[in-house]
């Protein structure tokens, strides 16, 4: 691996163990799972048979009628709690239960709340419900024109001005119509020597956090305690305060720690349910989705990405983007999706002229919002293949096409951001020096190729957002640090005592790190988008930063002399007589940003940092049965510097993995609505033997000289450019190029009797 | 609910112990009630390895397995690995190979790679792939529980 130099204090920079090491090998590790409380309820959610019907009839009879029943829930009476049960992050879509119409097939439309889970489990089998079929829509480029509308009326939150134009807006699948326009591109296509075009297409996939999504709500005295596995602990608060019309101070969400997110846990998934049934029976409400369930609650967008480019004397000059994202039936977070992964589409090429439409649209698939890279990993697919297809048909080097196009530091995206400490060129070199990309490759012989390819990708920070930390030195001197960022397996935790620790000159092992409390903790905008080490690592810093100059006036108000050899312990009995007092340090973080403007979507300041990421694979083709053996991967990021090299490496190669399995195989199937594979039994995600016999993991030496110790963020880096590098190799193998996901034995056979003719 | 719960008596973890269970109850649900939470449901199906604990020496999946069927056996868990105050060799190669991300899914991993110890002192790369390949990982710190395993074998050899 490509360590740089460990940071000078020693704190940063060190392959600390995970804190909470012991804990998880042991089995002792927190998760909402392991929680019961007194008196709590069991619950289990009926659900839509139907993609797209209005309700006509739900009949709970028989159910209530079961011994340890203790009552059945639907949309009706949801609305004794809120009035207005309807929620989401963007736009305010999604009913808690369903109510006149459902939207796809899993919706929640009742609850079962009994004693016992197995009661709960038998008594949901035991409600009908009865609909008036409409007619669905499941495609997403289908639904920019569909007779069939999913919500006939949009209901923008209010809270992004970019939304503010949909309010209202009648009988339209479209959630969201991002644009960009910078130069003409329509000249540039008419004056290129060349000029290509393909289409791209990625297919809907699910998180499949092994810690399936679990939440319980304990009602209070005019208040309500939410334990759940989210990502988003100050986002559940806002949110199910605004619900219920009260103060935020009134309801408390605690997070222990996560059994994986990957962006499925974020915003309100089940805690606005929980909430209204506690409220409602008065009683604790505990709801644990099965795995299958999970596949009904939130997905990644499949999405169509139509790519068109010119080229003249080698060098891109226009370049349009028409980008479809299949959102489901509710918004969560698609629309931000939509925009904030929109505006890279063109990839990381100079491209003086370039046209963007980013759409989101509403389907009768369960909903989908954001995935381990947020929308760029579809992107990355398609402009990379495309790219790849290009320097192929000019008989150009693809690497050094690409090197020949590559977005310079200082030269503007298209956005109008200037490129700054985004080191894409050194992430392509270094893939492309590991894999000798110069030298000759063996092809392999008889029926078995082989074949390399590379892609790279970026990605930018969701911007603006907001992180606050807290630093508590005690009477002792030891400390902790309470933030409401989740350790959901990333090692934020570990991270964030790394940089308390290098601030204030203590050991990282010594930091105890208080899980997300909102009674406790200060707010945090969420756990998603790589955005943790950056923005809340500011906020950390910036909080021991306090403490220490807190510490260092005590000191001068004790009379002692400057650079003085107490320490904190010695500091408070000084003051106090005895082990007592506190020291508390905060911080609070918000990067600058310039919206981009309504008309053309450009912005000179677009994102606080950019992330960089790149993969390279060299593979085997069985020309006979279609299937590709990854033999070698290298994933290369820029994440500046590492806090915690090891942990990083890790998340590299978990990241390039996961997305392995969402390129070779992982694919949601349907029929009418239906998903017919959720489960592991049919829906396959990577296991031991589906990883790569060797895989590299490069850290590139970077900076981020606006980050926290110079680091910015990596847990989506090595997701960008798994499955264009794979198609590319693919193409370079036996000369056939997919351009729909996953790349599965059968479609590479396919591909290769085709080409056959 | 048709259920008949009768009293078993088993030995939990080196100790004897007994419960009241209903005929539809699963293993790791019992399991919870000794507030032992370690072996997870997840996949529901048997096809993850989250749920790993043992019956009577043998590897089951606690989320398959009634929790009657254990009266007058021998049921392990990952909690016992560690009664003595000190991690296992596996343990501690786990830690320090960084070979977990969420957790989750690693007492399955530890219980499994103890059972190939046993058996096989020394795997191979290839052994020790067959040998896991019932247990899922999402996070996919594949790599590093291989060498987890490769050095916690290394660990247990006598000087």
């Amino acid at each position: 691996m490509n360590v740089m130099r460990p940071m000078p204090a020693g704190q940063v920079g060190r392959s600390v163990p995970r804190l909470e090491a012991r804990q998880k090998v042991t089995g002792r590790a927190d998760y909402v799972h392991n929680v019961v409380v007194p008196g709590m309820l069991y619950t289990k959610v009926f659900r839509s048979t139907v993609a797209h019907g209005r309700i006509l009839s739900i009949d709970t009879s028989a159910a209530e009628a079961l011994e340890g029943v203790y009552r059945v829930v639907t949309g009706e009476d949801i609305k004794t709690i809120v009035p207005e049960p309807y929620y989401g992050p963007a736009f305010h879509d999604q009913p808690v239960l369903a109510l006149e119409k459902v939207r796809h097939v899993g919706e929640p439309v009742a609850v079962v709340l009994a004693e016992d889970p197995y009661i709960a489990a038998e008594a949901v089998q035991l409600i009908t419900a009865e609909y008036e079929e409409l007619e669905p829509v499941f495609d997403e480029v289908e639904a920019v024109t569909s007779k069939a509308v999913v919500h006939e009326v949009l209901r923008p939150a209010g809270t992004f001005p970019d939304l503010k134009h949909l309010v209202g807006r009648r009988d339209t699948n479209v959630a969201l119509d991002y644009q960009l326009r910078r130069g003409d591109v329509d000249a540039a296509f008419a004056a290129a020597d060349h000029v290509f075009e393909h289409e791209f297409r990625t297919q809907q996939t699910m998180h499949t956090p092994l810690e399936p999504m679990v939440s319980l709500a304990i009602p209070g005295h005019e208040s309500l305690t939410i334990h759940t596995a989210s990502q988003s602990p100050s986002f559940v608060r806002i949110e199910i305060a605004r619900l219920l019309g009260w103060p935020e101070n009134r309801v408390r969400v605690l997070v222990p720690h996560l059994g994986g997110g990957f962006g499925a846990k974020l915003y309100i998934k089940l805690e606005a349910l929980v909430a209204c049934l506690a409220l409602l029976v008065r009683r604790p409400v505990k709801l644990s989705l099965t795995m299958e369930e999970q596949f009904y609650t939130i997905t990644k967008h499949a999405s169509t990405f139509r790519i068109k480019s010119s080229i003249k004397n080698g060098k891109i000059t226009g370049r349009r983007c028409e980008v479809f994202w299949n959102g489901g039936a509710y918004a969560d977070i698609g629309p931000r999706v939509t925009q904030k992964s929109g505006f890279t589409a063109p990839g990381p090429y100079d491209i003086e002229n370039v046209s963007i439409d980013s759409v989101a649209l509403y389907t009768n698939r369960p909903p989908a919002g954001a995935l381990r890279g947020f929308g760029i990993p579809q992107l990355v697919w398609a402009y990379e293949s495309h790219t790849d297809l290009i320097a192929r048909d000019l008989g150009i080097d693809p690497v050094e096409f690409r090197r020949n196009n590559i977005l310079r530091e200082g030269r503007e995206q298209a956005t109008g951001t200037a490129m700054k400490d985004a080191a894409i060129e050194a992430v392509l070199d270094d893939i492309a020096q590991k894999m000798d990309w110069s030298k000759p490759f063996d092809r392999g012989t008889g029926t078995v190729k082989r074949g390399r390819g590379i892609a790279i990708g970026f990605k930018a920070s969701i911007s603006p957002t907001t992180s606050v930390a807290i630093v508590n030195v005690y009477g002792d001197g030891s400390c902790s640090v309470y933030l409401s960022t989740v350790d959901m397996g990333q090692g934020s935790d570990t991270a964030m005592a790394q940089i308390v620790a290098e601030t204030l000159g203590i050991e990282t092992e010594n930091v105890k790190v208080i899980h997300p409390d909102t009674d406790v903790t200060p707010y945090d905008m969420a756990t998603l988008g790589s955005r943790s080490t950056f923005h809340m690592g500011h906020a950390v810093k910036l909080a021991a930063q306090h403490a220490r100059d807190q510490l260092t006036e005590l000191a001068a108000s004790l009379g002692l002399p400057a650079g003085t050899n107490y320490g904190p312990k010695e500091l408070f009995k000084k003051k106090y007589g005895m082990q007592a007092g506190n020291i508390v340090g905060v911080g609070s973080y918000i990067p600058e940003y310039t919206s981009p403007a309504p008309e053309t979507g450009l912005s000179a300041n677009v994102t606080p940092f950019w992330m960089v990421g790149g993969t390279g694979v060299e593979i085997e083709v069985d020309t006979e049965t279609g299937h590709v053996k990854i033999l070698r991967m290298i994933n290369a990021a820029d994440l500046g510097r590492a806090l915690n090299p090891k942990v990083v490496e890790t998340q590299l190669s978990g990241a390039a993995l996961m997305q392995l399995g969402f390129t070779l195989f992982e694919n949601m199937e349907y029929d009418n609505g239906q998903v017919t594979n959720a489960s592991f039994a049919d829906y396959k995600i990577p296991g031991i033997h589906d990883i790569p016999a060797r895989i590299e993991n490069d850290i590139v030496e970077a900076e981020q000289t606006n980050g926290p110790y110079g680091a910015k963020g990596v847990g989506e880096s090595a997701t960008f450019g798994v499955s264009p590098a794979i198609a590319n190799a693919i193409h370079d193998a036996v000369g056939v190029r997919l351009t729909e996901m996953p790349l599965t034995p059968e479609s590479v056979f396919r591909a290769i009797r085709a080409k056959k003719g | 609910m048709d259920s008949t719960s009768r009293q078993i008596r088993f030995t939990l973890n080196g100790r004897p112990v007994s419960a009241r269970v209903e005929s539809h109850l699963d293993l790791v649900d019992l399991l919870r009630r000794f507030d032992l939470f370690g072996a997870r449901e997840s996949c529901g199906q048997g096809l993850c390895g989250c749920c790993t604990v043992l019956v009577d020496g043998v590897a089951v999946s606690g989320c398959l397995t009634l929790a009657q069927l254990v009266d007058g056996k021998s049921v392990t868990t990952v909690e016992s690995l560690d009664e003595s105050g000190e991690l296992s060799h596996v343990q501690q190669a786990f830690i320090d190979e960084g070979a977990f991300q969420c957790g989750f899914c690693t007492p399955g991993f530890v219980m499994m790679a103890h059972e190939l110890l046993k058996q096989n002192p020394d795997p191979n790369e290839t052994e020790i792939r067959d040998y896991l390949a019932g247990n899922l990982c999402r996070c996919a710190a594949y790599p590093e529980i291989i060498r987890a395993v490769r050095s916690a074998a290394d660990r247990m050899r006598p000087a």
